[in-house]
């Protein structure tokens, strides 16, 4: 065999396999989203749940699953900032910055039961902040908060040497060169880090449900006042997120038509991820083309 | 193999009182850790002119360079005087934010910020407090003119500094320096990733900028010494061997290791 032909065939299985992972990937969602979606109805997406027996609508789990996820940010994206900027540009290479290295590998590794468990012993009981939005928002902040930390240093650290220099030799502090010339460049892949952690922030099941609950209680939508109980703001209530939502018809569900909710149920959680995907992204464009003028 | 030259025979110019200097260095010694990569510079730098620093590659000239302005702080260890307006500036008390601004710096390779070409030049200044947008429209053009880039760029100014050829981007970067008002300007062997028709737009520039600014230009291209400096420093291994105006260098060296380097023997 010549290299000519040894690079064909190696392309050729290049391909295939290329075209395997994109094969699988689409059949998942074909399947998922022909099973589901012929359910789905504004009923559906609207109404609420029954308690009883764990049928109906999904709407005010759709809208948990959302809101924590933007809670869950709010709260893991400032540290993982902090951090990611900390290691990438002020730790020294010594014992200690591996250490915390170390630290954070550890706890993205950590299973998600452990860190339910964790979170329900410590905020749900300890704490008192009970079965609530904010007990899940930070559980999961442990989940997003190695997985944000390496993803934002490894884009801070991409960014050439030159560029901080650039800065630096104009009398810019250290503080300022970082955030206002290599944050800006490293957004597109921060970006790419947040999509990707709220992606498991959306699927993510075990850990929720000794935190956030798996009671979705009659919210009122017209009430946005983050201080009464039946407001859909409220950070101190039960929150059932679809994929609880999920485990639950499927595990306790008592309705006969629990194999369609369930289908369903998942072709809009996998269509919310994908619509969080592009906002974010565009958002993500958005911004980069706004700081720093490119097409 | 490259000839061994001795240390001690140097041949290293002093000014008298009546030449202005804009910066001196007194026995600077830079340390790599426990590489001694500059051995006590001593070198002044005559007001309004430009001085070329030339050498073979690890001479220790764009150590030297970096030092001056204490871009090797964190990076190496630089003993020894900085003269500037009466200030040992190599002091660890001295705010090197605020030398930055007064001697400013030029990459090797052309770096502006991913950002637009205006704001490219702006972005310092208005970190440095200045506000109004007359103040800082007037402080773009200006700099800009005096980059020789203002006719290439005033109709897009808001366009991406990336989007411009690399002599434009370097053009830019030395506009961006000059924009903060310094004293002094270092360039990093500027030319080195352009063109020849860049470089003499950069070469042009220089010898325009002279007549307001101190300029110390590192260079690996003799024939660039010669065409643009005054003065001209010849580093080896380290040391400063030889430093003469330019004309003497090039048709006078005073030691062997300077003959044999502008002769083209090593480097």
């Amino acid at each position: 065999m010549n290299a000519k032909q040894r690079d064909r065939v190696a392309t050729v299985v290049i391909d295939l396999i290329v075209a395997a992972v994109v094969g699988i990937l689409l059949f998942l969602l074909v399947y998922i989203l022909s099973a589901g979606l012929p359910h789905v109805s504004w009923q559906f997406l609207t109404g609420a749940s029954d308690p009883m027996s764990g049928a109906g609508g999904i709407g005010v789990q759709l809208f948990n699953s959302f809101y924590l996820l933007v809670l869950t940010m709010l709260i893991s994206l400032p540290i993982s900032l902090g951090a990611g900027i900390y290691l990438a540009e002020y730790a020294k290479d010594n014992w200690r910055t591996s250490l915390i290295r170390s630290a954070i590998e550890v706890l993205s590794s950590l299973p998600s039961v452990v860190v339910g468990l964790f979170g329900f012993l410590l905020f749900v009981v300890k704490f008192k902040m009970g079965f609530s939005v904010i007990s899940g928002a930070i559980a999961l902040t442990f989940f997003n908060l190695p997985l944000l930390t390496r993803n934002i240093e490894e884009s801070l650290s991409a960014v050439s040497r030159s560029q901080r220099e650039a800065g630096l030799s104009l009398g810019l502090s250290k503080w300022k060169t970082e955030i206002g010339i290599i944050l800006p460049v490293a957004l597109p892949g921060i970006v790419t880090g947040v999509v990707l952690s709220a992606g498991r922030v959306f699927g993510e099941a075990a850990a929720l449900i000794y935190t956030a609950g798996q009671s979705a209680p009659v919210t009122n939508f017209s009430d946005w006042n983050p201080m009464d109980p039946a407001s859909p703001l409220n950070p101190l209530r039960p929150a059932e997120t679809l994929a609880v939502h999920i485990w639950k018809i499927n595990t306790e569900g008592m309705a006969s038509n629990a194999a369609q909710l369930s289908a369903a149920a998942s072709a809009i959680l996998i269509l919310a991820v994908l619509l969080f995907n592009l906002g974010a992204r565009l958002l993500g464009n958005f911004l980069y083309r706004r700081v720093t003028a490119s097409k | 193999m490259l000839k061994q030259y001795s240390f001690e025979e140097t041949a290293v110019q002093s000014f008298d009182a009546q030449t202005t200097l804009a910066l001196k260095t007194e026995d600077l010694q830079v340390f790599y850790g426990a590489n001694h990569a500059m051995h006590d510079a001593n070198l002044g730098f005559p007001k309004n002119q430009i001085t070329a620093l030339i050498g073979a590659s690890g001479s220790g000239k764009s150590t030297y360079l970096r030092s001056l302005n204490r871009m090797n702080d964190g990076i190496a260890t630089v003993t020894g005087k900085i003269w500037y307006h009466g200030v040992n500036i190599n002091e660890p008390n001295v705010n090197i934010y605020e030398i930055r601004k007064h001697i400013g710096m030029v990459f090797q390779r052309p770096n502006p910020f991913s950002k637009s070409i205006r704001e490219n030049i702006v972005y310092a200044l208005k970190a440095n407090g200045v506000k109004s947008k007359a103040d800082l429209d007037e402080r773009v053009e200006k700099s800009l003119r005096g980059a020789a880039l203002w006719d290439e760029v005033k109709d897009t100014l808001d366009k991406s500094a990336l989007s411009l050829s690399g002599g434009q981007q370097q053009r830019l970067c030395i506009a961006r320096s000059i924009a903060m008002a310094p004293d002094v300007l270092l360039l990093d062997e500027p030319c080195s990733a352009l063109d020849p028709i860049s470089t003499v737009k950069v070469e042009e520039t220089l010898l325009e900028l002279q007549k307001q600014y101190t300029i110390i230009i590192v260079t690996h291209n003799m024939q660039q010494a010669a065409r643009v400096s005054s003065q001209c420093a010849f580093f080896h291994l380290g040391h400063v061997m030889e430093y003469t105006p330019t004309g003497t260098m090039f048709s006078n060296p005073q030691i062997p290791v300077t003959q044999d380097y502008i002769a083209g023997s090593f480097g």
